[in-house]
């Protein structure tokens, strides 16, 4: 069966002084539609890459994405991207910058009343309905990341991509937003990419870790089913076998097979 | 209401009395006597220490049209130029309602008579020379801003054409506006050629003058703004599958104004420096000519005439600066910046 989301052997080269760089080597991933997939491996491995291959701001050197039977090699909302450093536009209030996203992408299709809705519902998604008129500046760094969520998630996306989105957030923090994450991935049951560099993170929250080999040439090492029940309990899994035996899984994989030669 | 009114104070620059609103509002005088004797009493020692200097050297140099002036000279003629002022102000009403009365008059005789409207043809005086020079700045400026702004976006847009049009504004910017003059008033004469002309030709020369001077600060601010926005932002807009106009006007301008209007206020300063220089030496009105005919004129008041010149311009240009800055702190969105 044709799956829903096939990263079919994707390979892409820079250009640089000396030649061509092979960055990824025939990275090859299919997804399921409602997967969650966290793709996991060490600083400068490219697992960046494979997500703006797919979100369309990279074009593959060789290989394709298809999605739905149809190949993408450009951006669109269809793959919203929640990026690291949440890029919320400053000078917009935080329902600006959703509603921004909403009218983009809907403004031909519904009218102001459902615009307004829509925008209001994502904002409530993420429970950040009280802070709608204020600025990024003026909210934390979790909150940002939120509004930067909601306005993905407003996107209505059949893929969602996350470029380690909690990376620049405190522990606590990460945890909240972690736990929101599943909340709503529970209730919406969206397609999911997320790039990360965290282990826990990666097994609490995926159905499928894509463990990726360390660069020049970066292609996928291991791939991981993770068969936990969900809704997942963070102060439950602590001490569930199945749990650790999926996080020393990935440990041995990042830090005994493909440790980093220089850290 | 006190917040509004400090935000008020901060944003037009006008931070001297930012204290003193805070006194009227009922906060400890103490501190903010501190603040204001900071603020206030320095500066005002400077300018005393200045103003002495400057009467005590004076006295030592004497030139062809006597000795040089000092501060209760220069200040004597500020009085006398405003009174000139004044008295042409008057001339100039009084022509005007003799010649109301006048055509007023063959009117009642004669329903038909033919009344002819002329305007007043006196001496320009220092402020109506002030006018015209400020009108003819503005007017080079906005047409400067006008073609720097756009080019400075595209090119901040696209590296290929940056480089391309790099070489051409490196070469450019450092002629000195003497250079362009004559070739500007050339060109004037020779292509705006009308029978009945809304605008002098001493005025569009002067206005182009100012607005080949003061192009480039604001094109190179602008492009290097614009290419210096945050990638995401743009990936942003790529994802929305935003068009070009729409990417420019909602992603790439309210990101840049920062670096557009500091370029905007370093072609001001420039444009301002520079309408003087062209002023005197193409003899077109304004405070250059001012000062150029006064130089002619060679009277034993004339320096001290130009003196006021001198501090008209440099107050000018202070305040030009200043709403230049209000207008960056109110469009900026990050009213937090430290904008001097």
């Amino acid at each position: 069966m044709e799956s829903y989301l096939n990263i079919d052997h994707v390979s892409i080269d820079f250009p640089t002084a000396n030649g061509p760089f092979r960055a990824l080597d025939k990275v090859n991933i299919q997804i399921n539609k409602g997967e969650f997939v966290s793709i996991i491996g060490h600083s400068g491995c490219g697992k960046s890459t494979v997500m703006n291959i797919v979100g369309g701001l990279y074009q593959a050197t060789e290989g394709g994405v298809i999605l739905q039977g149809k190949e993408v090699n450009e951006p669109g909302p269809d793959r919203a991207i929640v990026f690291q450093n949440h890029a919320l536009f400053p000078w917009l209030t935080c329902y600006q910058n959703v509603e921004l996203a909403v009218k983009s992408v809907f403004g031909k299709t519904r009218n102001r009343q459902q615009i307004r809705d829509w925008t209001l519902h994502n904002l409530e998604l993420v429970h950040m309905t009280h802070a709608k008129d204020k600025l990024p500046a003026e909210i934390s760094g979790g909150m940002k990341q939120r509004i930067g969520i909601a306005r993905a998630l407003a996107m209505e996306p059949k893929v969602l991509l996350m470029d380690e989105p909690f990376g620049a957030l405190d522990a606590l923090t990460r945890a909240h937003l972690q736990d929101s994450l599943m909340e709503i991935q529970a209730d919406l049951n969206n397609t999911v990419i997320m790039i990360t560099h965290d282990v826990d993170e990666a097994v609490l929250l995926s159905d499928k870790i894509v463990m990726m080999t360390n660069g020049p040439a970066a292609t996928i090492g291991e791939i991981l089913q993770v068969d936990l029940p969900r809704p997942r309990q963070r102060l439950a899994l602590a001490d569930n076998p199945d749990y650790n035996h999926y996080r020393s899984e990935v440990i041995k994989f990042l830090h005994q097979r493909h440790a980093r030669k220089a850290a | 209401m006190k917040d509004k009114a400090i935000y008020f104070l901060e944003l037009t620059g006008l931070n001297w009395f930012v204290p003193l609103a805070k006194i009227a509002s009922g906060e400890p005088a103490g501190f903010q006597f501190q603040q204001l004797t900071k603020m206030i009493g320095l500066p005002l020692l400077a300018i005393l220490a200045f103003l002495m200097f400057w009467h005590l050297g004076a006295a030592k140099v004497d030139t062809s049209l006597g000795q040089l002036p000092g501060p209760v000279q220069v200040w004597e003629q500020v009085k006398v130029l405003n009174a000139e002022h004044q008295a042409e102000r008057q001339r100039a009403d009084e022509f005007y309602q003799r010649q109301a009365e006048r055509n007023a008059a063959a009117l009642a005789k004669n329903p038909d008579a033919e009344i002819r409207v002329r305007d007043y043809t006196g001496r320009a005086t220092f402020v109506d020379q002030i006018w015209t020079s400020l009108f003819t700045v503005f007017v080079g400026f906005l047409l400067a801003s006008l073609i720097a702004i756009p080019i400075g976006i595209v090119s901040g847009l696209s590296q290929n054409l940056y480089n391309a049009i790099n070489p051409l504004i490196q070469i450019f910017k450092p002629v000195s506006p003497l250079a362009w003059l004559p070739i500007v008033t050339m060109v004037v004469s020779a292509v705006y050629v009308s029978a009945d002309p809304m605008f002098s030709k001493s005025f569009i020369t002067s206005a182009i003058t100012v607005m080949l001077c003061s192009l480039w600060p604001t094109l190179i601010n602008t492009a290097v703004g614009v290419s210096s926005i945050d990638r995401d932002l743009l990936n942003v807009g790529k994802v929305l599958r935003l068009s070009y106009f729409t990417t420019v006007w909602k992603i790439v301008i309210p990101s840049s104004i920062p670096m557009i209007f500091t370029g905007l206020r370093i072609s001001l300063g420039i444009g301002w420096m520079v309408l003087i220089a062209a002023e005197m030496l193409a003899q077109n009105p304004g405070l250059g000519k001012f000062v150029w005919d006064e130089f002619q004129n060679g009277s034993s008041n004339s320096l001290s005439r130009i003196m006021v010149a001198v501090l008209a311009i440099g107050l000018i240009g202070f305040v030009l600066d200043r709403i230049m800055l209000t207008l960056q702190k109110f469009f900026s969105y990050d009213k937090n910046a430290n904008i001097r």
